[in-house]
Formats: structure tokens, C-alpha cells, sequence
């Protein structure tokens, strides 16, 4: 078992893993963070997508080993408190989810577009989106709910 | 059932785009679905698949497996119950195999473990002894006489003599005389169609946990149907139904895929053998490999039309292999084929027919996209070539209430009509191509379904409800129930709860299928308030001294009704459940049905695509959904439904397809080769709500989860014909077909 030490949604935690274990794997069975979901285990669905140190990855493609010392973000942190990101605001608004299993890594993986890129276009939001798989929407709504939340973010700033 | 009372004017939360409300919880990160719960001493499980297509099960030697350090308990065929017959045994086979694995991926032995990735490496040391048979994949192979058998003696009566054992249920429906019908024709064009299968592709793989005590049992699992679960699971263990309970977690979806059980029964087994709780949970490649893909198909369709565009005959023979198990929906298949269509002289034939592949489940309207792709191509094929308007032609021939259907029945009130002449003034149809671009067309159809249906409506004493429904929401149906329930109560839809009860503390419902759940549910969730209205009349009469009759439910208020009633205050509905505990008692509405009057629902897709003739690829740029939805209860999740129906119906028609190697292994069990639509593939897709009401509901539902999938794969054949010259007839048009039907079409 390998001791790791890391910040998961800015508080300081610790586990012990086996070398095998995925960072999801870690995230679920080690600190009861279901929210990034295994869709696939081979990077291919998006749905496990947290940020290692702000960079957007597929946490059952990184090990647990691998948090050592680093920070990450996953879906439980994005509302501060009991108050909703702009992007969970729309998604909800606007029927953005259907089953709602895509919905965590999908909203990790939009808050992390629109930091980078605060004025998306239609073409790059689904590009930036490509690897994160939805089944149930045909997408239509989760792109209309990012470019309003990126104008309404605009507006407020 | 006949509702006289049918109001569908002045709704005020009907038809509005409430929040639903689950989405706090699956936004956070919080909704618990299948594989996020954990249990006090739980295990973890693997189970082990047959890597074969069709093999003899000589012996299981799991004695390195269980000296393995932390594993627990190993199951075979033999820890299930003995004795079933029918469907059971079909599902228990399937479940884990016993004397042949029938397919690759084949459970054939499972493992419980102190942790998931001790029970991974037991499986590796579970030693199964094959003795590998001779297999079939392909449904035309599977049905010649040199075939392997994959089941004897399956076939029931309705087989004609002289078929392949592999043929085991035969379906013919239709009417009128079919050679005068093709005699009266200008044009008849003859056709064969392939479909591949292809997945739900559902994000949430199968996942349950399980724990078995004294003959009892509690199953928590994604699952769109709990009391199914209940009902097989207790058969393949030997329990009473009662002692099981079932509840259902939230579902990633599931699109007909999870209304079977797999890893369920394997879970409650382990747990009996180990008395521990059990989790399990699917890989992706094992849900390719092994839960219920679609039927792959092989189709004949002849069509003939006169030249004013009536179709004169119609028939067609529609081959689908179901696995090695029966149960492929070759009658939806056949009635679904010609529904849309008032045709005089009219007959369709169905094959369900065994091969080594997994037992096939449903998939979103299961049989119809595949009749439609066939039915619809040869359609539009007769428009081209009688130089018709293919909307016009449709609208000729368009079934409507009072037509006798193709399979039997006569229509009651339907849409058809409407969401053609709504695509005949949509701008879409109108709008100039680029070049290199073609637009396409097609209609289709799907029953929609009833079922057995429970519900409860409990009103607590600060005048709130508790709504208690027994149909997994599967994509937002919690909200549409509340809709309901708020628009018969009179109260704020956020004072209603609604819960998706276990099956222990509600009546039977049937598995959220069929496009069931918004109009049976809905129905009986009006029903169960209208109940809980009637008592709430009932105290007010009391109070005020008069008659039940004489007194009205408005806005959430009793009320006189009318001055010969008397002369009281409107009692709010908090002041009446305040004191309903000294008034008679708790104040609850039930309702338990089988409504049979599901509206059946069509649709018209618009779509234009683009072919790239260098590479083969298809991009659909524009995409447009017209289907008649009876009423939207919620419009935004209605719409949903569409938009999500087409998605899927586009990858089926471009990309997805099971491929089997020689071998009959799968070969592309992941989603990087089993491409399903991303973002990026996809243009924003345009619906258009028309609204029919259904005889049937209190307010005109219909459902409208699947007729969305039946369209898209003929309308984007017919796009890619009018865009690059090539009529695709076998599924998908992936880059490679495409391409060697231009090469083929350049060497002609």
C-alpha cells in the first residue's frame, strides 16, 4: 500500500492505495468521492474527468500513486457552498441532463473551458467537449447552457 | 379507459419547463447511482466469461481461485435454483451458462473478494475446460441448413416445417391481395437491407449491490424496472418474491438496455455463499460482451406505387437475430414496418433466429428503426423515380384515425398528418444545399406502451405531498409526475416530493419502458391526487355540513359550488390536513391500473448531410425532429427525448456496429472503436413539439421516448443518396462502405 498525501477541493487529505489503483478509484473508495463516475476505464467517456494541479485529465487514466502532493478538482467542488456555479445554475435551467451519470465530468470538464477560454465558440465547446460522452442528450442543450453561462459570465465581469 | 373529464386547456404547471427536481444532486455530484453505495463488510466480485462463441463447458476447477488470499467464495451453475423452464430458464442461462457457453463473454463462473482487484486476479486462476463447438454470428448464415445448432429443440409452433432449428418464432400479419396490389402498381421496387447491431451505449455500466441473510435479501442496483428484478432474481435463487426487496438507484441510462437482469442474480448468489454484501460492477467491454445489444437484421422490402404516388401493395420478410436466446422483436419489426401507412394490400413475415452472440434486449422502439431504415429507402427510392415530392407522397398514404393498420387494429386518433404537413412549412425543407450536400426524409413509428402501474399520493399536515411512483426516472420523469400531481392539487409544484418507492413499500409497476412512465405513471399519479382531492372535498363537506356534490376543488381550495351550496370561505388545503388526524385520518390517494390506452406516436425527420467523396465521411450538418407528443408535460425534457432519439439514431446510421471476428469474439468491446456521436459530430438538432391529444390520458399524453430513433437511419440514407449518388442499403454508412459504394458506382 502506498501513503498518499494530496488536496482534494482545497482540504488536505491522506490515503493508502494499492500501486494498481486508479486516482478515481482513490476519489470513490478511498475518500467517498462518487461523483466522478467510471464510464469506461480507458479514457475514452469523460465521465471520471476531475483537474490534477488545474490540468483537465481522466482520473481512471492516472493512477492514485500519482496525487502525491498535487491538487484536485473534481465535481463536488464546484458550488461553493449551497450556492451553485453559474454552469450547474444553466445545466439545470435548461435540461442539460437527462440521466444525469455524463453531468459531473461534463460540468469539470466546461468550468475547466471556460477559465481557458472565456468566450467559446459553438464549434469549440463541442470540440472541448468531444471527449466527454453523453448519451442521452444529442448535446444540443449542454452547448446552448455553456455559451449562455460564458455570455452571462461576461455580462457579470 | 375513457376520461369524460378531459380538460387540456388552462393548465398552470402542465406544459411549463419547471427545474426537475434531482438536478441539485446531479449537479453536485451527489445523486447515488449504481456502483455508489457501499455497505458495512461488503465484497467486491468478477465474474468469468467464456472467451469463446459456442463451447462445451467440460469442468470448472476454481481451487487456485479460492486459495487465493482474501477471496471469499466462487459460484457456478450450481449455487442457482434447479428446475425452470421458459423464459426463466432463458434468463438464468444467460445469467451464467451451464453445460455451453453460447456466446463470447458468457459469464461462466464469478468470484466475490475482499477487494476489486483481488477478485480481478481470482478470476484468472478460475480454470474452465472448453470443448469448442463449431459458431454462427450472422443471421443469413445462421439460418442455412449447415448452420451449427445453438439451442436444440428451441423452435416453438409458429416455425414453418423444413426450417433450421436456429428459426425458432415465426410472425406473418397483413391484408388484401397482394398480387393485385403489385399488378395496379406503375413502379415496383424490390430491396435487401442489413442492419449490424449496435449498443444502447448507456454511460453507466451495470452495477448492484447485494445482500443475502435468512432467505431474505435487499438488491440495490441501476435498473429501469425493480419489480422485474425482484420477480427473476427470485426465481434464479429459489426465493419467495416477497422476501427480496429491490431498490432501484438512480440510472445512467439505459434506453432498454437495463429492463433484463445480468449481474444481479450473481451478486445475491455470492452474498448467499459468503454472507457478506456483495458489490458488482460491469466493466465497459463486459457490457459490450455481454448484456443485450440490438438484433442484427436482414431485410426484403417490396414496394409498388402507382404514379400519382399511392402505394398500391407492400411486403416485406424481416430476419433478426436475437443471440442465442429467443426473444428478437421481429413482430415489432413486421407491425412497425408499414404502420405509417394506409396500404390496402399489405403483408409483412417475420424470423427470430438464434446465433452465438449476447441475448439481445431492448433498444428505444426495439425493432422499428431497422423496418423503418428498409421501409422508408425503398420509399423514397419510388418518389425518386416517379419524379413525387416525398412529403406529398406521404401525406397520400398517411395513416390516420379510422385506417386499419398494416398488422390489424384501426387507428384511433394520431398525428401522422400533422408532423408532415408541420415538415412540409418548416423552413428546413425549403432551405437551399451547399454543395456536396443532400436532404433527406423519413417518417416513423412506435405503439408506446401501458403496463402495470402503482402509485401513492400521501399529503402531510403542513398541506405538502409525497408522491410515491414506482417507474426509475430515467431522464427527468420526477418532474413531469410533480407537474401532474401539482396541476390536480392546486399546490406549488415544489410542494411535491416525489420518490421512486422500492418494492416494498409499493404496489407491482412494470420496468420504465415502452415510453410508459410519463402516461402510465402520469395517469395514475392523476388518478392517486384526484383521490386524495375527493377526500379532501369530503372533510370540507363535513365541516361546512354539506353535501360532497356541493363541493369544488380549485387552486388548492375547497370552494362551494355555487350559491345554492352555501356560503363559506374557501378552506385552503393546509387547513384541512392540519386536521385530518381528528377528521377521519391520514388523507391518501392510490391508484393501481393497467391503462391500455398508450397513444401510439409518429414522427417526421428533415435532415441534410454532407459527403466527403475522398474519404467516405459522412457529417449530418442539419437536423430537424417533428413528432406528435400527444401533450409535453415538460416541454424541455420532451424535446430532450427527441433531440436524444436522433443522436442515437445518427450513430446507428454512420458508425456503430458490433463487428465479430472469424473467431466470433467481439472486437471492438470499447467506446474508442464502438464510436457513439460526440459533440463535435453533431449539429444542434431543431424539434418541433406537435400536440395530438392521446383519447386515452386525462391530458392527451403520449409517450415520446422512442419514435425519435425510428427516422434518422432512412433519412440519413436518403441524405447521403441525394448528396454523393449512392443508396446505402446495409447499416452503418461508415467512411469504408461509403467509399466502396462510390468506387463500385465509378466502375459502372
Amino acid at each position: 500500500m502506498i501513503h498518499v498525501n494530496t488536496k482534494v477541493n482545497g482540504d488536505e487529505v491522506e490515503f493508502l492505495c494499492d500501486p494498481r489503483e486508479t486516482l478515481l478509484d482513490a476519489l470513490r473508495d478511498r475518500l467517498n468521492l462518487t461523483g466522478a463516475k467510471e464510464g469506461c476505464g480507458t479514457g475514452d467517456c469523460g465521465a471520471c474527468s476531475v483537474t490534477l494541479d488545474g490540468r483537465l485529465v481522466c482520473s481512471c487514466l492516472v493512477l492514485g500513486a500519482e496525487a502525491e502532493g498535487k491538487e484536485i478538482g473534481t465535481v463536488e467542488g464546484i458550488a461553493n457552498g449551497e450556492e451553485l456555479h453559474p454552469l450547474q445554475e444553466k445545466f439545470i435551467e435548461h435540461a442539460a441532463l437527462q440521466c444525469g451519470i455524463c453531468t459531473p465530468g461534463i460540468l469539470v470538464a466546461t468550468k475547466s473551458l471556460l477559465e481557458k477560454y472565456p468566450s467559446p465558440t459553438e464549434t469549440q465547446v463541442r470540440y472541448w467537449l468531444a471527449g466527454n460522452l453523453c448519451r442521452c442528450t444529442g448535446y444540443d442543450k449542454i452547448v446552448r447552457a455553456v455559451m449562455e453561462t460564458a455570455a452571462d459570465l461576461r455580462k457579470a465581469s | 379507459m375513457a376520461f369524460d373529464d378531459t380538460k387540456i386547456e388552462n393548465f398552470k404547471v402542465v406544459g411549463t419547463r419547471v427545474k426537475r427536481p434531482d438536478g441539485m444532486d446531479k449537479v453536485t455530484g451527489k445523486a447515488k447511482f449504481g456502483a455508489d453505495v457501499v455497505a458495512p463488510g461488503m465484497l467486491h466480485a468478477a465474474v468469468v466469461r467464456s472467451p469463446h462463441a459456442h463451447a462445451r463447458i467440460i469442468k470448472i476447477d476454481a481451487s487456485k481461485a479460492e486459495a487465493l488470499k482474501g477471496v471469499k467464495g466462487v459460484v457456478t451453475r450450481a449455487d442457482f435454483a434447479e428446475g425452470l423452464t421458459g423464459g426463466n430458464l432463458d434468463v438464468l442461462e444467460n445469467v451464467m451458462a451451464g453445460e455451453k457457453a453460447l456466446y463470447d463473454g458468457h459469464a461462466v463462473a464469478a468470484v466475490a473478494a475482499t477487494s476489486a482487484l483481488i477478485a480481478r486476479d481470482a478470476i484468472k486462476l478460475v480454470k474452465v475446460e472448453y470443448e469448442v463447438l463449431p459458431h454462427v454470428t450472422d443471421v443469413d448464415k445462421a439460418m442455412k441448413k449447415d448452420a451449427p445448432v445453438i439451442r436444440a429443440g428451441t423452435a416453438d409452433k409458429s416455425v414453418p416445417l423444413g426450417m433450421h432449428e436456429n428459426v425458432v418464432r415465426y410472425h406473418e400479419s397483413g391484408h388484401g391481395d397482394l398480387e393485385a396490389g403489385f399488378a395496379a402498381a406503375d413502379m415496383v421496387i424490390e430491396e435487401t437491407f442489413k442492419t449490424e447491431a449496435t449498443h444502447q451505449g448507456y454511460i453507466e455500466p451495470h452495477a448492484c449491490l447485494a445482500s443475502m441473510g435468512d432467505g431474505n435479501g435487499d438488491l440495490w442496483c441501476c435498473t429501469q424496472g425493480h419489480w422485474n428484478v425482484q420477480k427473476l432474481c427470485a426465481a434464479m435463487l429459489g426465493l419467495e418474491q416477497s422476501q427480496l426487496r429491490v431498490t432501484a438507484s438512480e440510472i445512467g441510462g439505459g434506453f432498454g438496455g437495463k429492463t433484463a437482469v445480468f449481474i444481479e442474480p450473481v451478486a445475491l448468489a455470492l452474498s448467499r455463499k459468503t454472507n457478506r454484501p456483495v458489490k458488482l460492477v460491469m466493466s465497459r467491454s463486459e457490457v459490450f460482451r455481454a448484456t443485450g445489444p440490438t438484433s442484427s437484421t436482414s431485410m426484403d422490402v417490396k414496394i409498388g406505387m402507382n404514379k400519382e404516388g399511392i402505394i398500391t401493395a407492400a411486403e416485406g420478410t424481416f430476419r433478426l437475430q436475437g443471440g442465442a436466446f429467443p426473444g428478437a422483436p421481429m413482430e415489432f419489426t413486421a407491425m412497425c414496418a408499414f404502420a405509417p401507412y394506409n396500404i390496402e394490400n399489405v403483408k409483412q413475415i417475420g424470423y427470430d433466429v438464434l446465433a452465438n452472440r449476447p441475448k439481445q434486449a431492448a433498444y428505444r422502439a426495439p425493432g422499428s428503426p431497422m423496418a423503418a431504415f428498409a421501409v422508408e429507402s425503398v420509399v423514397n427510392e419510388l418518389c425518386d423515380k416517379l419524379g413525387l415530392d416525398r412529403l406529398e407522397v406521404r401525406l397520400k398514404n398517411a395513416s390516420k384515425q379510422g385506417t386499419k393498420a398494416s398488422f390489424g387494429p384501426t387507428w384511433d386518433r394520431i398525428g401522422l398528418v400533422e408532423t408532415l404537413e408541420a415538415a412540409q412549412i418548416h423552413p428546413h425543407y425549403a432551405a437551399p444545399l451547399k454543395a456536396g450536400q443532400g436532404r433527406g426524409v423519413s417518417c416513423g413509428f412506435w405503439f408506446n406502451h401501458g403496463g402495470e402501474t402503482s402509485v401513492t399520493l400521501a399529503l402531510s399536515e403542513d398541506g405538502t405531498a409525497q408522491l410515491s411512483v414506482g417507474t426509475p426516472d430515467i431522464g427527468g420523469s420526477r418532474a413531469s409526475m410533480a407537474q401532474m400531481a401539482a396541476e390536480e392539487l392546486g399546490i406549488p409544484y415544489e410542494n411535491i416530493r416525489t420518490t421512486i418507492a422500492d418494492t416494498a413499500t409499493l404496489g407491482y409497476n412494470e420496468v420504465s419502458h415502452g415510453s410508459r412512465v410519463t402516461y402510465a405513471s402520469g395517469l395514475a399519479t392523476i388518478e392517486a391526487a384526484r383521490a386524495a382531492v375527493k377526500k379532501l372535498k369530503g372533510r370540507a363537506a363535513a365541516k361546512w355540513g354539506i353535501d360532497e356534490d356541493a363541493v369544488v376543488w380549485e387552486d388548492g381550495c375547497a370552494k362551494p359550488a355555487g350559491s345554492n351550496a352555501g356560503e363559506f370561505d374557501p378552506l385552503p388545503i393546509e387547513k384541512l390536513t392540519a386536521k385530518m388526524g381528528s377528521t377521519g385520518g391520514p388523507i391518501v390517494g392510490h391508484f393501481e391500473a393497467t391503462p391500455e390506452g398508450a397513444g401510439v406516436s409518429f414522427a417526421t425527420h428533415i435532415v441534410d448531410a454532407e459527403v466527403d467523396k475522398e474519404t467516405g465521411h459522412t457529417k449530418v450538418v442539419r437536423y430537424t425532429v417533428i413528432q406528435d407528443a400527444g401533450k409535453a408535460i415538460n416541454p424541455a425534457y420532451v424535446e430532450g427525448q427527441f433531440q436524444g432519439g436522433a443522436a442515437q439514431g445518427i450513430g446507428w446510421a454512420l458508425n456503430e456496429e458490433y463487428i465479430y471476428g472469424k473467431d466470433g469474439r467481439l472486437q471492438n468491446s470499447g467506446f474508442l472503436d464502438y464510436r457513439i456521436p460526440v459533440a463535435s459530430d453533431l449539429p444542434m438538432i431543431d424539434t418541433v413539439i406537435v400536440e395530438v391529444p392521446n383519447p386515452g390520458h386525462p391530458y392527451g399524453v403520449r409517450g415520446v421516448g422512442e419514435t425519435s430513433i425510428c427516422p434518422p437511419l432512412a433519412a440519413i440514407a436518403d441524405a447521403v443518396s441525394n448528396a454523393a449518388g449512392v443508396q446505402l442499403k446495409e447499416l452503418p454508412m461508415s467512411p469504408q462502405r461509403i467509399l466502396s459504394a462510390l468506387t463500385e458506382q465509378a466502375r459502372v
